[in-house]
C-alpha cells in the first residue's frame, strides 16, 4: 500500500494558467511530491483513466472542461471516484465553495495558495485516502470482488436491510488448552493457518467472513448479494473447511503437533444485514434470530459430537443435494421450543449430477 | 516606484518558499503568457464573448495577486466580476487602463526578479 503522506504522493494537478500551474507544481515539489499537470479538465480526465494518482488538485475555470463538470465526471465513475480532490481556485463567492463541496470535492483552497496552508490540507487528504485504501484492503480481503464491489458501490452506509441467507459459525474445539500447550508464537502461526484456509472455503462458494474474534468466526452466505444456493453454498463450504482441517491435522501429525477440530453450525432465514457501528468505525454484519440459531449450533456441536450441525430451514434450502441425518429436537438456549438439527453426512460427498 | 506597482512583501514572500531561480523564470513565464491573455481579453470583447472575456480577466487577477501586483489584479477583478456591458459602454477604457497597468507591473518584476 502507498503510503502518501509520508513518501510523497502522486498528484495530478489540473490548471489552464501556466504560471499557477508552474508555481503550484513547485511547492507540490517542494514538500516531496511526484506532480504531473493537464492544462484542462478533459485532459485531467484521460491521465486519470490511464494512470493512477493519490489526489487532484483542481481548478475550476478552464476552458473546454472546467472544474464543476471535471468533479461530476468523477463523481459518476465508480473507477475514479475515490479519488480526493482538492479543489484550488480564485473564483469568488461562498455558492462556488459549496457547490464544490456538494460535488464532492474534499477541500477548497483560495488563490494564490498558501503554501503552509497547502501542505496541511495536502496532508489530512492524503492521510484520508489512505485509511479509505486501507478500508477497500480490508473488504478485498474479507470479501469476495462482487462483494466488495456492492459494499463500495453502496458506499458503506450505515443501516441494515433485510436478506434471507446463511449464517455461519465456527470455531476451534478446545482451543484455550491448546493455545497454553504451545508457545504464543506457534499458536499466532495455527491461527493465520486456519483462518487462511477457512477464508478460502468461505469465499470460495461466495462467502463472506463478517466477523472474526480470537479462533472463532462468523461467514454469510446470501449478504450483501444475494446468493440464489445460500444453503448449498454454505453446507458445501462447511465440507470443504473440515476437508481441509483433515489435510492440515496429516501435515500436524507429521510434524509430532496435536490434531486440530472444528465445530461448525449454520442456519438460515431472514436477517437483517448492514454496517453497524459509528462513521469512525463501523463492520458488515448480520442480526437476528437465524445469527443466534446458527452461534447455538455451533456450541452444540460438542454436544452432538458432529462437526457441522445445520437447522431445518437450511436442510430444507438443500432440497436433498446434500445428504443429512436428522438428529431429532434439540433444546436450545434462547429458545422456548426444541428445534430440529440436522447433521450433513460427511463423506458421503454430493447427491446428484455433480461429477469429480 | 515598485511600492505602489508590486507589494513588495508579497514578491518576497514567494520568492521565499518557492526560491529565487524558480520565481525569476516564472516571472518569465507571466512576461511572455500576460500579453497573449490581454489580447484574449480584447478579441473576447470585439467577439461580445462573455464567456472567454471573463475567463481570461479571471486568470490575469489570479496571476496578478501572485506577484503582488495588487492594482492590477484588482483591475483585473473588476472586469471579470462586471463582464462585458461596462467595457462596452466606455469603449474599452478599462481594457486600455488594463494594458498600461500592465506595462508597470512587467518592469517592476523584471526589475525585482533580478534584484
Amino acid at each position: 500500500m502507498r503510503e502518501g503522506a509520508r513518501r510523497g504522493a502522486r498528484l495530478l494537478l489540473v490548471d489552464d494558467n501556466k504560471v499557477n500551474r508552474l508555481l503550484l507544481a513547485r511547492n507540490l515539489e517542494l514538500q516531496g511530491h511526484q506532480v504531473a499537470a493537464a492544462e484542462n479538465g478533459r485532459v485531467a480526465l484521460d491521465m486519470l483513466r490511464r494512470e493512477s494518482f493519490d489526489l487532484l488538485l483542481l481548478d475550476i475555470e478552464m476552458p473546454e472542461m472546467n472544474g464543476f463538470q471535471v468533479l461530476e465526471q468523477l463523481k459518476g465513475d465508480l473507477q475514479l471516484r475515490d479519488i480526493p480532490v482538492i479543489v484550488t481556485s480564485s473564483l469568488e463567492g461562498l455558492d462556488n465553495v459549496v457547490r464544490c463541496i456538494e460535488l464532492g470535492a474534499e477541500d477548497y483552497l483560495q488563490k494564490p495558495v498558501n503554501p503552509v496552508l497547502l501542505k496541511a490540507r495536502l496532508g489530512a487528504s492524503l492521510e484520508k485516502k489512505r485509511l479509505r485504501d486501507q478500508q477497500k484492503e480490508l473488504v478485498r480481503r474479507f470479501a469476495t470482488p462482487e462483494v466488495a464491489q456492492d459494499m463500495q458501490e453502496s458506499g458503506f452506509a450505515l443501516g441494515g436491510k433485510r436478506v434471507e441467507g446463511s449464517v455461519m459459525f465456527t470455531d476451534i474445539r478446545g482451543f484455550t488448552s491448546l493455545a497454553e500447550s504451545q508457545p504464543p508464537e506457534e499458536t499466532i502461526e495455527l491461527l493465520n493457518t486456519w483462518y487462511t484456509l477457512m477464508f478460502d472455503a468461505i469465499s470460495g462458494h461466495g462467502g463472506i467472513v463478517s466477523q472474526i474474534a480470537g479462533d472463532g468466526l462468523m461467514a454469510l452466505f446470501g449478504a450483501p448479494l444475494p446468493l440464489p444456493d445460500h444453503c448449498g453454498a454454505a453446507v458445501r463450504a462447511a465440507l470443504e473447511m473440515l476437508e481441509m482441517i483433515e489435510l492440515f491435522d496429516v501435515e500436524r501429525a507429521g510434524a509430532g503437533k496435536p490434531q486440530i477440530h472444528i465445530g461448525i453450525g449454520i442456519a438460515s432465514g431472514d436477517m437483517v444485514a448492514g454496517y453497524t457501528g459509528t462513521n469512525e468505525r463501523a463492520t458488515y454484519t448480520c442480526i437476528g434470530d437465524t445469527v443466534n440459531l446458527a452461534s447455538r449450533l455451533e456450541a452444540h456441536t460438542k454436544v452432538a459430537g458432529r462437526p457441522i450441525l445445520i437447522d431445518a430451514a437450511t436442510r430444507t434450502g438443500l432440497g436433498g443435494s446434500i445428504e443429512v441425518e436428522a438428529l431429532g429436537p434439540v433444546t436450545i438456549r434462547g429458545k422456548a421450543q426444541p428445534v430440529d438439527v440436522f447433521a450433513p453426512n460427511i463423506g458421503a460427498g454430493e447427491l446428484g449430477s455433480e461429477l469429480y | 516606484m515598485t511600492n505602489e506597482t508590486i507589494d513588495v512583501a508579497t514578491f518576497e514572500d514567494l520568492k521565499t518558499t518557492a526560491g529565487d531561480d524558480f520565481v525569476r523564470e516564472l516571472v518569465d513565464t507571466f512576461l511572455v503568457e500576460a500579453p497573449a491573455m490581454l489580447a484574449e481579453l480584447r478579441d473576447a470583447l470585439a467577439a461580445g464573448d462573455a464567456e472567454r472575456f471573463r475567463r481570461a480577466a479571471h486568470s490575469l487577477k489570479s496571476n496578478g495577486n501572485t506577484f503582488g501586483a495588487l492594482a492590477f489584479g484588482a483591475m483585473a477583478r473588476e472586469l471579470e466580476l462586471g463582464g462585458l456591458a461596462p467595457v462596452q459602454q466606455t469603449q474599452g477604457a478599462a481594457l486600455a487602463e488594463l494594458a498600461g497597468e500592465y506595462q508597470r507591473v512587467a518592469q517592476a518584476l523584471a526589475e525585482l526578479a533580478r534584484a
